[in-house]
């Protein structure tokens, strides 16, 4: 039987549109220290290192052997994992099975991403099938709209619903300060107006009907670093660390065509499986926080039906009872969210220690104010991925 | 570690200009190492796939064969680097307690890209990549290093490339048996300098699929379980003029865990074959170096007295090898599977008698940076 | 009956992955590469605890996992460590070839420098050789500043 493990540690960069004052190494390894010393440990003391990213984000053919010298794996076992844009809980469970396996007592698990060296949509493109999909895609936010305009049309949401998860990601993101879209004039202003101001502005430019600017994710330079330790170590290392409680995925689509745009399928079906392996029965009830890989403003709407949390087209009265803010029941995305930060390589690990950090009491400002038992964490990639890590305060059975 | 075994194997022939696609490949992995195992795909509970986004040409190059692996419902992952590593992370994914059995399955059309570029982008983009290296000017860089060191000779590495070619005419998925001499190595085209045409592997396309299980696991299969007794992985240092290029010092650490975890403490006596990852002709005298196989300085030694050779005290390459046949990343898996054939007594022609304990290895990044060591028995 | 494989032509499509990238040089690299452009000045980085000189200069050292902090001049010559001389073409390749590549050491770094070996007898390379490098006339602040490493004789 395999070991438990526990997240120990959480570092990352301040994510902003561009460091140039730094190389990919050099940020990978800002986030590794800033990791390490959180935990109070030396590279020493780390037997394994798990990294990630998408080779052509950043032009970097085997990308664990280049950072070598900045993740601290000269002479340490390494092991490079990528998904696409799940690839960050991709990396957190591959560092977590590293430690669950036994052979590994302390693992760091990294993600990085410098998005303003590349042309993201040219790569993200090179994801489909160059001879039946590449001619005529649009890239990612073509596919990301063409789910919001089915969702408005089945269920009735609209504009408003969507700019107010919008709102919502950037009023959490004011008390993030590794946050990289940090929206400081909306501070005071009541929300039903800051929503009647994103969908009135016309400079809120229209990129793909009906998604607009201020619907999207930013293009972000960033990196973190998250310390995976067994239970033969995790108390010592951390006064509250974040058990991993269960992990599960489901990446079953290849091609873009195939995706099912009327559910999140996959995304239903991950989450089923982890709450079942979890025993958990009422998502919305247990779950205390969730940091979850939106993308885009209207997947706050669809997924959390998809995750379980309410039913079909009760996305937008969750929002708008205010169950997903800081003082609700259920917050989402205290962090700010994919729509705050994406530094896509390290994205979906940021979901995952933004997780722990609640569950360990760290989060400071951002801290969701009540006992934190389960942090569910959530990755987003490729054909509709979907990776799912439930973290919990209790040390599984 | 509890005992996981591999009890499914399955290749495609290694071949150049393949026309079945990466689905192709891999589904004719997976279905005959499910087929070797007696098993079926509701039997594996999750699966790891291993691709290259660069040598692919696809940026998230497992979403290509997600379908073709089996992985509709099950648990999925992708790793990004030799087999032999996907095949440790299904390991590690057993031994997590989540799952019983895991497919991993690697795949790499060599031939659609152009190798010199996609291996020029393993390296730095501001202080290398511009001048023009690749894997292969990298290679000749640390052969010299190499020779410089111990005293070998090109006629020294020569003698690899012969009993390695010679070995392939026993193997069926190999792509380039070859009865040559030391002279037709000598002769042959240069590449780089030292290394000549036959110093080096050709451009292949294939895919290879392993079946782990542990004890639980094996009970879904029929074919009798090879255990893995020892396994273990390292890396060196990347930026090459700091690296000590004639020793590799990384796979010495890997190969003292794998040992350990083995109890193997005598690897020249205790191992009856040995599959490692000759990229280039000097990398199997380096490798036998750093796994302990023989002293620093003394691998030509046993090659030329026919130690390695089939019939000699420790065979190694008997499939042929990585010169024979170099599906990238699938060529270590390619070394794990001919291993587990060995132990088995299913290596046909290349049966090396009694083999009850066999070593494979895989390697990773420019000058085989990092390492990844299998011990496999019965 | 026929197998409709005979009938059919296999197809191959020629494509190419064209995305642009803009490389972050960072601090460090920056001041190197200002260095060889503007004063034709080799400067490496020293690590506080082994105490190697890195050129090209590292931020951090990779073994001891510290910081760097101390700027070490190196000169232009140094000792040929390895060398080979590729003899096949490919489009990333500054020359044509045969086009050969060194690991230099240069007096004073405790590691090699991967660059190109230019205006020698290809043939009467030799590991141990004195090299020196030669700079291009017109630089941009790149690692082709130096032209390339000669036998200095």
């Amino acid at each position: 039987m395999g070991k438990r493990a526990a997240i120990v540690g959480f570092g990352q960069t301040h994510q902003r549109s561009s460091r140039k004052d730094v190389n990919g190494v050099e940020l990978i390894n800002e986030a590794v220290q800033a990791a390490l010393a959180g935990a109070d440990m030396g590279i020493e003391d780390i037997d394994a290192i798990v990294i990630g990213n998408m080779d052509h984000f950043e032009g970097i053919n085997y990308v664990d052997m280049w950072s070598a010298e900045g993740t601290g794996a000269v002479m340490r076992p390494v092991m490079k994992v990528t998904t696409g844009g799940t690839t960050g809980t991709t990396v957190a469970m591959c560092a977590y099975y590293h430690v669950a396996s036994g052979m590994f007592d302390k693992v760091l698990a990294i993600g990085w991403e410098k998005n303003s060296e590349s042309d993201t949509t040219g790569a993200i493109i090179t994801a489909f099938h160059p001879v039946w999909e590449r001619p005529s895609l649009g890239g990612a936010i073509a596919g990301l709209a063409i789910e919001a305009s089915k969702y408005m049309h089945d269920y009735g949401a609209t504009e408003r619903d969507g700019a107010r998860v919008a709102v919502r990601e950037r009023l959490h993101a004011l008390n993030n300060p590794f946050a990289h879209l940090r929206q400081e004039w909306m501070k005071g202003i009541p929300i039903a107006q800051l929503v009647d101001m994103i969908v009135g502005s016309e400079q809120n430019q229209v990129l793909a009907y009906p998604l607009r600017m201020s619907d999207m994710c930013p293009r972000t330079d960033g990196a973190a670093a998250a310390i995976f330790a067994s239970e033969d170590f995790a108390e010592k290392l951390a006064p509250v660390p974040a058990w991993v409680a269960a992990t599960t995925n489901a990446h079953n689509f290849v091609y873009a065509g195939d995706v099912n745009m009327d559910r999140n399928t996959t995304l239903a079906e991950a989450s089923k499986k982890i709450f079942k392996k979890a025993g958990i029965k009422e998502p919305l009830k247990e779950i205390d926080v969730c940091e979850l890989y939106l993308p885009y403003s209207y997947a706050g709407l669809k997924w959390m039906e998809d995750i379980g949390f309410c039913k079909y087209g009760e996305g937008p009265k969750l929002l708008w009872d205010g169950v997903t803010d800081m003082d609700g029941e259920l917050p989402v995305n205290p962090s700010g969210g994919v729509m705050s930060s994406n530094p896509i390589g390290a994205t979906a690990l940021i979901r995952v220690g933004e997780a722990a950090t609640q569950i360990m009491g760290k989060g400071s400002a951002r801290q969701v104010q009540r006992p934190v038992q389960y942090a569910l964490a959530h990755g987003f990639g490729g054909c509709y991925w979907a990776d799912m890590m439930l973290l919990s305060r209790k040390k599984p059975d | 570690m509890d005992k996981i075994a591999i009890v499914g194997v399955g290749q495609t022939k290694y071949e150049r200009h393949k026309i079945d696609t990466f689905e192709e490949m891999v589904f004719e992995a997976a279905t005959k190492a499910l087929a070797d195992a007696g098993g079926e795909i509701g039997d594996i509970d999750n699966v790891v796939t291993v691709s290259n986004d660069f040598w692919d040409g696809r940026t998230i190059s497992s979403m290509a064969v997600q379908a073709a692996a089996g992985s509709w419902g099950k648990d999925i992952s992708t790793v990004e680097g030799d087999g032999t590593f996907g095949a440790l992370y299904g390991l590690m994914r057993i031994l997590s307690g989540s799952f019983d059995t895991t497919l991993v399955v690697s795949h790499i059309k060599g031939s659609e890209g152009v190798m010199n570029l996609i291996t020029n982008a393993m390296f730095d983009p501001i202080y290398q990549r511009g001048l023009g290296i690749d894997a292969t000017s990298a290679a000749a860089l640390q052969a010299r290093v190499y020779m410089q060191a111990t005293g070998y000779t090109e006629e020294d590495f020569a003698a690899v490339s012969v009993k390695n070619h010679g070995n392939a005419k026993n193997n069926p998925y190999a792509q380039l048996p070859k009865s040559i001499t030391v002279a037709d190595v000598m002769a042959s085209r240069k590449i780089a300098d030292p290394l000549k045409l036959y110093d080096c592997s050709p451009i292949s396309d294939g895919a290879a699929a392993v079946i782990l299980a542990n004890q639980k696991g094996i009970k879904r299969f029929k074919k009798a379980p090879v255990w893995i007794r020892g396994v273990a992985h390292c890396a060196d240092s990347y930026n090459l003029g700091y690296r000590d290029l004639a020793r590799s010092r990384a796979l010495k650490k890997a190969a003292a865990k794998a040992y350990q975890m083995a109890g193997i403490t005598d690897p020249l006596r205790e191992l009856d074959v040995a599959e490692l990852y000759d990229a280039y002709s000097y990398m199997e005298l380096m490798w036998m170096e750093g796994l302990g196989l023989a002293p620093e300085g003394k691998a030509a030694e046993m090659v030329r007295s026919g130690a390695t050779a089939m019939g000699g005290k420790l065979p190694v390459n008997p499939s042929g090898g990585v010169l024979s046949s170099h599906p990238v990343l699938v060529a270590g898996m390619a070394r794990l599977i001919e291993a587990t054939l060995q132990v088995r007594g299913e290596a046909g022609g290349r049966q090396v008698k009694g083999a009850r304990t066999a070593l494979a290895q895989g390697i990773n990044g420019p000058c085989g940076q990092a390492h990844c060591v299998f011990i496999v028995g019965s | 009956m026929a197998d409709w494989r005979d009938a059919v032509t296999n197809m191959v499509y020629e494509g190419r992955i064209k995305v642009p990238y803009l490389w972050s040089v960072g601090e460090t690299g920056s001041r190197f590469l200002e260095a060889l452009r503007d004063r034709q000045e080799i400067w490496g980085t020293r690590c506080p605890q082994c105490r190697k000189v890195f050129v090209y200069p590292v931020k951090h050292c990779g073994e001891c996992f510290v910081p760097i902090g101390e700027w070490v001049r190196v000169g232009h010559s140094g000792t040929l460590e390895s060398f080979t001389i590729a003899r096949y073409a490919h489009s990333m390749q500054p020359v044509a070839p045969p086009l050969a590549y060194g690991l230099i050491r240069l007096d004073g770094a405790d590691g090699s420098l991967l660059h190109l070996i230019g205006d020698a007898d290809l043939g009467k390379l030799k590991v141990g050789m004195r090299m020196k490098a030669v700079f291009a006339p017109e630089r941009k602040g790149a690692i082709t500043d130096i032209r390339y490493f000669t036998p200095a004789g």
